[in-house]
């Protein structure tokens, strides 16, 4: 069936399977392949993309349900040219090793940032009523649906906390 | 070719002298900027565009017994399927590494959810719905799947160590001891888990077949693939350029790649696979899983006699590898009288392979646990208690160490820790409902080098090429080669472009064993000592006193830019080292220590690593950021295997039954504080051109076990059953602790 999907600002027009995730309308049908595929349930964080701003595991959700939907994947956020500061901190800070997980630790921790904004408190938030600050255990925590099997944590929250520094806002 | 065999010690080099002064900085990874940005292509994500298909698997329902019948019809029947291969081609599981091919399924079931067939079809959704209408009648026989009944003991191949070595008297000097130590504890099965699921994109144009798959040891796969096909090999190329993750599960070449290179021969267009998640847990490899009795004699005084680390493992028919848990007691602790031996039990489940540090991530969780146990019964300091069994040469054959600083590793530790403030008797210190613990362990890691070879082509702008057979499996290879290249041949990082995992360039050792930096490192320095020796001759100079700095070389009172020696030529050069004498006549190992702090929760029963410390040596560290990179990456693994990890094989019919990341735990952010890794400045001067040694699994040795005795001190509870979760740390609680303040 016909859907048309907005992502990373373009329009992309697609006759599909029904039964085709998210995840793999961007990376069998578009070449878009920043967003990896490590589980297809939801159980490993590494096809993370911001729906409408907000963290989403693509792999658990039909293309078909995302028309009037805007979409932002890895690529969307900025490029080897021209790194967006959440890309460049992990950088800064081998924020990876492998790089299969990383994409997914990326949007994730934009779209996380974007939460602790908006004042969504977590587990370890201490006191819900007086708003929720960045700090390594919130990171952590909030962080916990994106494993890294070569386990770069210490480096990703070192990231993490550098690129909140440099920008307030969710791409 | 220009080639390093490793005779002698290496003398002074210009990685020493260090005058462009890149080698062992942390530079960020080369290939950095596209792993962040999502255009790194693995092994699935080629030929975008094109019109491919896809295959998925169709599993065996039973764990052993015979295929009667595979009747394929009603899955040929949906629209858009393609073809259903099934028969001969199917391969069991991955091979094992440096095996010339897998195992063919021959008409049999081996193991639970092994592959039967696949499906291959224009999409990915249709080859799925597919794959469950191929119908499979099997002939069931009893399976064999528990380690503890032995119903058929044999002994391993000599794969990955001889596994038998004993010396002198075990029994008589052990009946003899002052005090005798006899514990037993088990390690369960672990999985790799690597982040990319295995992968192959294959494309038959009618005369060669290009394989992109994820896999470590490039140099094989060939070969491999040729058998399985019967395609020429020189008809094959294998790319591997990028790996989510391997940890040893990708050493041998996954049955994603010789299914699809199958496949794409057959009909004729190019197919991709993707192992599903639950295939890689159930169809590729795992690390076996360990019954180890670890015996020590000692003196009232604290000086161990004699040593013995026996140890049960398990592996399906036809496979002799096994986990070589007595790996590290080889040669780390003292004692003339020594048995260090294994055996396999046969099991019919998934066959067991290489995962990081294959030996020392179970056997140190034993050997140092019952280290810890045996000092506390003597009444001797676990650091003190290691300080006083320092052997002076290797215990199993009395050869020199080539360097062995692993007390230094231990005192830097427990100063930078604060050892002397560990709590002198368990239980002692709490804080509300945590228990607080202190523990610590040694760590070793045995240091191969392997032939490996390089070319480096220097175009007439005076821009480098290394190319290599190699793979970087998120270890760092490509920046660690460029830094090599750029601070031999004085250029700048920006200068040197590195090129890895293509079958056609020069063959490399591989990522594995921890022996990947230093080997193909190694390749890069004796082919950049052969291009300086060309620049030289071209400048009539004595290549020995050429400085190459900042894109120049300078003689006398010279000082003349690349290009112009150059003179718009390219000069391509290859470099190999092979292993040699200095590996016989020295033994070469690294070593580190952990230092851990944990708190043991009295209601819930729940461990939580509060501080953990790791100090390493490991020879000249090449990239301070990628090595201490990998460091953190063995203590998480062993944050994992203390705590968390158990694939859990169900004992009535073989079925793995955790076989996905949502039930076997591996450690998330959740579980791992701020950590802290100590590179002590090393060289060793035996074990390469580099002087460096391997550190890829350094940091997994032992420190399981530096966190089971700090919930000993902690809440006196000694698990010897790994891994020591809730239930059973509460399990071992006094009631009173509830009510205690």
């Amino acid at each position: 069936m016909n859907v048309t999907l907005s992502i990373n600002g373009r329009y992309h027009t697609l006759d599909i399977d029904p039964r085709t995730s998210l995840l793999d309308a961007c990376r069998d049908h578009l070449a878009l392949t920043g967003s990896k595929k490590g589980c297809d349930h939801g159980q490993c964080g590494a096809c993370t993309m911001l729906v409408n701003g907000r963290r989403i595991n693509s792999c658990l959700t039909l293309a078909v349900m995302h028309e009037n939907d805007t979409i932002t994947t890895v690529e969307g956020l900025g490029t080897a040219e021209n790194l967006h500061p959440m890309q460049a901190a992990f950088v800064e800070h081998d924020g990876y090793q492998c790089g299969y997980c990383t994409p997914g630790q990326i949007v994730s921790a934009v779209g996380m940032l974007g939460e602790i904004g908006d004042g969504w408190p977590s587990h370890v938030t201490k006191d819900i009523k007086t708003g929720t600050e960045l700090s390594g255990d919130e990171i952590r925590e909030r962080m916990s649906g994106n494993l890294c099997r070569c386990s770069a944590y210490p480096n990703i929250v070192d990231a993490i906390e550098t690129a909140a520094g440099k920008t307030k806002e969710p791409a | 070719m220009n080639k390093h065999v490793m005779d002698e010690a290496i003398g002074e080099t210009r990685l020493d002298r260090n005058t462009q002064g890149v080698i062992g900085k942390g530079a960020p990874r080369y290939e950095g900027k596209l792993k962040v940005s999502g255009t790194a292509p693995y092994a699935y994500e080629h030929l975008g565009g094109e019109d491919v298909a896809y295959g998925f698997i169709v599993p065996a329902s039973i764990a052993r017994g015979k295929i009667r019948s595979v009747d394929t019809s009603a899955a040929e029947a949906v629209p858009g399927v393609l073809k259903v291969i099934s028969g001969e081609k199917i391969v069991r599981a991955a091979s094992q590494p440096m095996a010339p091919a897998a195992q063919t399924i021959d008409g049999e079931v081996f193991h639970y959810n092994q592959p039967v067939a696949v499906v291959i079809a224009d999409t990915f959704e249709v080859a799925r719905h597919a794959s469950k209408l191929v119908k499979v009648e099997y002939s069931e026989t009893e399976g064999r799947f528990d380690i503890t009944n032995r119903h058929t003991v044999r002994e391993p191949d000599s794969m990955p160590m001889t596994p038998n070595q004993s010396r002198g008297d075990f029994e008589h000097a052990f009946a003899e001891a002052e005090v005798q130590f006899d514990q037993t504890y088990t390690t369960p099965s672990y999985q790799a888990a690597a982040m990319e699921p295995h992968a192959t994109t294959a494309k038959w144009d009618g005369n060669h077949l290009t394989v992109w798959t994820s896999h470590q040891l490039l140099e094989t796969a060939p070969g491999q693939i040729a058998k399985h096909t019967g395609i020429d090999e020189d008809k094959i190329t294998v790319h591997s350029p990028y790996i989510g993750g391997g940890f040893g599960s990708k050493l041998g070449l996954g049955p994603d790649a010789v299914m699809a290179a199958n496949a794409t021969i057959a009909i004729g267009k190019p197919v991709k696979i993707a192992l599903t998640r639950q295939n890689v847990f159930q169809a590729t490899s795992r690390r076996g899983e360990t019954i180890q009795r670890v015996r020590i004699g000692a003196t009232k005084a604290g000086k161990i006699t004699c040593f013995a680390h026996e140890t049960d493992t398990t592996n399906s028919p036809g496979n002799g590898f096994f986990e070589p848990s007595g790996i590290s007691s080889l040669f780390l602790y003292p004692g003339k009288d020594r048995i260090i031996a294994h055996n396999i039990v046969e099991t019919d489940v998934l066959m067991t392979s290489a995962v990081r540090a294959p030996g020392e991530a179970t056997g140190m969780l034993a050997t140092e646990s019952a280290l810890d146990e045996l000092a506390e019964t003597l009444g001797i300091d676990p650091v003190e208690f290691r300080r006083m069994n320092e052997p002076e040469v290797n215990p199993q054959d009395d050869r020199p160490f080539s360097s062995r600083r692993l007390m230094e590793c231990i005192d830097e530790g427990a100063k930078r820790f604060g050892w002397s403030d560990r709590p002198e008797k368990p239980a002692s210190r709490r804080e509300g409902e945590w228990l607080i613990g202190y523990g610590m362990s040694s760590a070793s890691r045995k240091n191969d080098l392997m032939p490996s070879a390089a070319e480096i082509e220097m175009s007439s702008d005076g821009r480098a090429t290394v190319r290599t057979g190699m793979t970087d499996i998120g270890t760092g290879t490509y920046t660690i080669l460029q830094q090599i290249a750029a601070e031999m041949l004085g250029l700048p990082l920006d200068m040197v472009d590195v090129e890895l995992g293509d079958s056609r360039f020069a063959a490399s050792s591989g990522s594995g064993g921890s022996w990947g930096a230093n080997s193909a490192g190694s390749s890069v320095y004796v082919a950049s000592l052969a291009l300086i020796r060309e620049l030289a001759s071209r400048l009539d100079a004595d290549a020995e006193t050429l400085t190459l700095k900042d894109g120049h070389a300078i003689f006398g009172n010279k000082q003349i830019p690349l290009p112009d020696i150059l003179k718009g030529e390219t000069i391509s050069v290859t470099g190999k080292i092979e292993p040699g004498k200095q590996a016989e006549e020295t033994h070469q190992a690294s070593y580190g220590a952990h230092f851990c702090e944990v708190g043991v929760n009295v209601v819930t029963g729940e461990t939580r690593i509060r501080r953990l410390l790791t100090v390493g040596a490991a020879g000249r560290i090449l990239n301070e950021k990628t090595a201490t990179s990998q460091c953190y990456g063995g203590q998480i693994w062993g944050i994992g295997y203390a705590l968390e990890e158990d694939l859990v094989i169900d004992k009535r019919n073989g079925l793995i039954v955790n076989h996905d990341l949502a039930e076997y735990h591996v450690p998330v952010h959740a579980d791992v504080p701020a950590l802290e890794v100590v590179l002590l400045e090393d060289r060793d001067p035996h074990a390469s051109p580099l002087a460096g040694k391997g550190i890829g699994e350094l940091a997994i040795a032992g420190v399981g076990a530096a966190i089971t005795n700090a919930i000993y001190n902690a809440c006196g509870v000694r698990i010897r059953d790994y891994p020591a979760t809730l239930d059973k740390v509460l399990a071992g609680l006094p009631d009173d602790y509830l009510t205690a303040a």
